[in-house]
């Protein structure tokens, strides 16, 4: 049993509770789960916020001020390193969606090797910890290398980035494989019986008529892209949680700790809250006329 | 009285096809000539439906020969994209390109596969809807059409690629009892302007009455061919027989 609706039977009231689009919790096509964000979560975000910065003052005395201030006199340089995480999400899933679009489209070739070989890379990708993949693409791609005599310093967040694109292709393949096989045998048919190439087929009938089913699932994605970048910490790039670790040391305050850490949540959340908003309205929309 | 021309357009010739161990067609040979309507009957899983996907390259088969107004089916060259010019086919389903209007769907094919102008495929496009009386529907989805109604934009949507042969699989299966009549009655037009069609069809009435020759097969095999008053009305095989009275 489960319940589909936001609106169940306590009352009308949207309530947690981790159902997915449809009933579902994971992506049918990616198998990666949907982040269904309410409101409730953003305003449980701000309220522990709240709650941490003057229990915070109850335990140090009147410091309420002073978290607010700190905060407010950092959030430039927060801002500038949450502008890295937008920068690497957007470059991970631009690149990802390049080479992803290719290898899914490969995973419904007509050749059997090229099927067969890119039904591994994808299943290879998809099913190893993004962590791991990212330190392996660290440690596999040089940070300098001579093109020509030219000396090219690849800085760390390229590296990180081209290495969350990975789990980002491979999932964009199964999304376009998905979507691809999930336009019904007699489409095909009937554009082979008035001529059209296999080709033709799938980019003017074909791959239109699944853009609506790959969309919704194309933009959870990236929500989790946008989320993941801050594995950058772990690897040194300058994104928003490393600056935040990096102002926590300088200030040595420990009751900074959680308000500071509720604020970089509170960034990711009122940015992927309107992506996350935006998926379900189009997959309720477009999953009645398909 | 129609006269048929006594030029063959399709001929079948001991054709063979298996799917996996089940041979659905065991040795069926046929000659379709020019302007003649030929219906298919027989129960379902005779191979009624896989016959006609085979003479549009949609199903190779595994041995015998096709000829399909001079083209070899069954070469392993065949350009099949040139054989399925020649041969329109309408199928049970519709199959209407759902993210196209009715037109568009009627157009499609012409503009990309045979590369014509689109004002003057527009302009024939139009005469076409015209044909299956659907003029005012142009601009509509294929979502908002009735399944007879979608079922005649298929039917001009394989006309206007001008073929030679039409084949109708079962299209008025799927359909509610009153929008038959409109499908049928563009089907029957289309016979009587001397367009070749091959109809594989549970409509007896309908298959009586604009049949040139009826073939009757069943497991495979054609057990019995005939014009339609032979066929319907004096049948020699116990085989037709039992399954006319089952369906009559």
């Amino acid at each position: 049993m489960h319940v589909t609706k936001n609106e169940n039977a306590w009352g009308g009231h949207p309530v947690l509770h981790p159902i997915g689009r449809g009933g579902r919790l994971f992506c049918r096509f990616t198998g990666i789960p949907y982040v269904n964000l309410t409101w409730w979560h953003g305003a449980i975000i701000v309220a522990t916020l709240l709650m941490m910065a003057s229990g915070a003052a109850a335990q140090y005395g009147n410091t309420t001020e002073n978290i607010l201030t700190t905060i407010i006199k950092w959030t430039p340089l927060m801002l500038e390193g949450f502008k890295m995480n937008l920068l690497m999400s957007v470059v991970a899933m631009s690149v990802g969606t390049m080479i992803g679009v290719v290898l899914g489209l490969c995973q419904v070739s007509l050749i059997p090797q090229v099927r067969t070989s890119s039904w591994l890379l994808t299943q290879l990708l998809r099913n190893s910890p993004w962590l791991v993949t990212l330190f392996y693409v660290m440690y596999i791609i040089p940070f300098e290398f001579h093109i020509g005599g030219v000396l090219i310093i690849l800085p760390d967040w390229i590296k990180a980035t081209f290495g969350l694109s990975l789990p980002v292709l491979a999932n964009v393949s199964e999304i376009v494989r998905g979507g691809v096989q999930s336009i019904p045998e007699t489409q095909w048919e009937s554009a082979r019986s008035l001529a059209f190439s296999r080709v033709q087929t799938l980019w003017m009938i074909i791959i239109p008529q699944c853009m609506k089913r790959m969309l919704p699932p194309w933009m959870n994605l990236y929500a989790i892209v946008t989320m993941a970048t801050v594995l950058g910490n772990i690897v040194g790039v300058s994104e928003a949680l490393t600056i935040t670790r990096d102002i926590l040391a300088a200030e040595g305050r420990n009751e900074l700790l959680l308000p500071m850490y509720g604020y970089v949540l509170f960034l990711f959340f009122i940015y992927i809250y309107p992506i996350s908003r935006v998926t379900v309205r189009l997959e309720r929309k477009w999953a009645v006329d398909t | 009285m129609k006269v048929i021309s006594t030029e063959i357009q399709v001929s079948i010739k001991d054709v063979h096809k298996s799917f996996g161990t089940f041979e659905v067609l065991k040795g069926v040979s046929m000659d379709i000539h020019e302007g003649e309507v030929v219906c298919i009957i027989g129960p379902s899983g005779s191979g009624k439906s896989t016959l006609l996907r085979c003479i549009n390259a949609l199903v190779p088969i595994n041995s015998g020969s096709i000829n399909v107004c001079g083209i070899e089916v069954n070469d392993e060259d065949v350009d099949e994209l040139s054989l399925r010019r020649h041969v329109g086919m309408v199928f049970q389903s519709y199959n209407l390109f759902p993210h196209r209007t009715a037109l568009q769907n009627v157009m499609m094919a012409p503009i990309h596969v045979l590369k014509q102008n689109r004002d003057e495929v527009e302009v024939r496009a139009r005469e076409l809807l015209a044909k299956v009386r659907l003029s005012e529907k142009a601009d509509a989805y294929p979502g908002e059409l009735s399944g007879g109604q979608q079922q005649r934009i298929a039917i001009a949507r394989s006309l206007a690629m001008r073929p030679d042969v039409m084949m109708f699989d079962e299209v008025t299966a799927a359909l509610d009892p009153e929008t038959v009549k409109g499908v049928l009655n563009t089907i029957r037009e289309l016979a009587e302007e001397g367009m070749t069609c091959v109809l594989v069809t549970h409509e007896m009435g309908f298959a009586r009455e604009v049949a040139d020759h009826v073939y009757f097969t069943d497991h495979g095999v054609i057990v019995e061919r005939g014009s339609p008053d032979e066929l319907f009305g004096n049948a020699k095989d116990p085989r037709t027989q039992d399954f006319l009275s089952q369906i009559l």
